[in-house]
């Protein structure tokens, strides 16, 4: 059966992995080619990798530091950021990227997506969605270079994103991002139950039970997080652990899978016996060779 | 005398994520190459065929760049280890419905179709169970469970006569994971993507045939 991803995000400002808050604050994480390599063995499904100052610099994407990153990255990689050619997605596979992120370009220019899905194919293909709730009450495209919303309703945006040949939509709330309060519940499951190409959910993760949430009250295929990721050792891992016991298809075969541990609400280890502990100390654990 | 160390060439046409192939397989320690030149094809001792990106266009660029001869006397005369990955292995059947019709490669009788599951969305992306067929050890020796996950991303899949099927993977129906013919092989999806357990599998598919 198909697995739930666990996907990280990684925002890239100015070569630097970021924290994002609410699309304006930025807080410096660290280089992105430690970021892929910690993540990869921690066992994540996906790697999305979106370069926040590439359009608005008008700078190709970096494909020097993307053929450097990637050569450690042993999960699917997608690359968004300043995409606006044909030539560049190409580039962009040839320095690592598996698929490819489109955001505001295709906003401008939905032929685009059709034209790329051609060549690539449609898995190729990921178009990025940032929305927001407007004073309406209705979920709005964001549009992050003029850094206001827009007046496409966000629903018929990802109906012609995905009738125009998007192979994925990764939709991230603005709301919600950095918040750490929880995915965007309505949003993503409006938009997962119609569209009927496989959705990815982002923007809000705090706490494992945030994927939970999105996991088991929307049809998401997918769902990601950023900020909530960086921080703690094996944090992929022990993510994983709490979702399967509580009884999500997610996958977890890494070496050091927690699957007995027990994970508490914040993501932490739970003490184990004191015996079991000491008994630790005299077992060889093999390191794996492939 | 010291024996020199076998050649991987990773088939250069334009659409594939060759750099991802390209890097596990050094991971892994072999001497690889990625090419599109005769010269370098002819002397390698395996080939691989990458993945990513859409049949007309692979079809059409391996036909233009003259690499259809090439790789036909690779695969089938000289019977050199070939393993297909994803838009790889698609290219080998007998046609693909991939937009419109297109002729492949031929080597294995088959047809690239959509895959049509039910209440579930196309294309199938994520990781999947794998369960082989037969021959197991050709291409899962090294795994580390029964049925390994691995990464899978695509609309289209490889219809074929059971005899090929080598594994199979479900979503929804059937999909045809890993085909076999003689020395040449395909895998649906992406072992280069998947972790240790794509990793584990590539070496088992060298394993097989004393590629060192």
């Amino acid at each position: 059966m198909l697995k739930k991803r666990i996907i990280a995000t990684l925002t890239v400002l100015d070569g630097i992995v970021v924290q994002s808050i609410g699309f304006k604050k930025y807080l410096p994480v660290g280089r992105p080619s430690v970021a892929v390599e910690f993540l990869n063995k921690w066992g994540i499904d996906e790697i999305v990798l979106t370069d926040i100052s590439a359009r608005r610099n008008q700078k190709n994407p970096s494909y020097e530091t993307y053929k450097a990153l990637s050569s450690k990255c042993y999960v699917p990689l997608a690359i968004g950021g300043g995409i606006t050619s044909i030539e560049q997605i190409r580039c962009l596979l040839n320095s690592g990227a598996d698929k490819v992120c489109i955001n505001s370009y295709a906003i401008e220019h939905p032929e685009f997506i059709t034209e790329a899905a051609e060549i690539f194919g449609d898995q190729c293909i990921i178009v990025a969605i940032d929305c927001q709730l407007g004073k309406d009450g209705n979920y709005y495209v964001f549009n992050h270079l003029t850094r206001r919303l827009t007046e496409i309703l966000a629903i018929d945006w990802a109906k012609e994103a995905a009738k125009n040949g998007a192979g994925e939509l990764f939709i991230n709330s603005v709301d919600q991002d950095g918040a750490g309060t929880g995915f965007d519940i309505e949003l993503n499951r409006m938009i997962s139950d119609i569209v009927g190409i496989p959705v990815i959910a982002c923007g809000g993760v705090g706490k494992p039970d945030h994927f939970l949430d999105v996991m088991t009250k929307t049809n998401v295929a997918a769902a990601a997080a950023g900020n909530y990721f960086h921080f703690t050792e094996h944090s992929v891992n022990t993510t994983k652990s709490y979702l399967k016991d509580k009884g999500v298809n997610v996958r977890l075969e890494t070496f050091a899978s927690y699957i007995n541990n027990g994970i508490s609400e914040n993501n932490r280890l739970k003490k184990l016996d004191d015996e079991y502990l000491e008994h630790l100390l005299y077992e060889k654990i093999l390191k794996e060779i492939i | 005398m010291h024996k020199s160390k076998s050649k991987v060439v990773v088939i250069d046409y334009g659409v594939g994520n060759t750099i991802s192939v390209f890097n596990a397989i050094r991971f892994l320690g072999y001497n690889v190459k990625i090419s599109r030149s005769e010269n370098e094809i002819d002397n390698a001792d395996a080939l691989v065929m990458p993945g990513v990106g859409a049949f007309k266009e692979a079809i059409d660029n391996i036909k233009s760049l003259n690499l259809k001869s090439i790789l036909d006397k690779n695969a089938l005369q000289s019977g050199k280890p070939v393993l297909g990955i994803c838009v790889g292995m698609q290219l080998m059947a007998s046609f693909s419905e991939e937009n419109g019709k297109h002729d492949g490669l031929a080597w294995i009788p088959g047809e690239v179709k959509r895959i049509t599951p039910q209440n579930l969305s196309v294309p199938h992306v994520g990781w999947n169970e794998v369960i082989a067929r037969f021959d197991k050890d050709d291409l899962f020796s090294n795994a580390i469970s029964e049925t390994p996950n691995f990464y899978w991303d695509h609309g289209y899949h490889y219809d074929c006569d059971d005899k090929y099927k080598l594994a199979v993977g479900y979503y929804g129906m059937e999909i045809t994971a890993a085909v076999k013919k003689d020395n040449i092989y395909g895998v649906q999806f992406h072992p280069e993507k998947s972790q240790t357990n794509g990793l584990r599998l590539l070496r088992s598919f060298f394993n097989n045939f004393k590629i060192v």
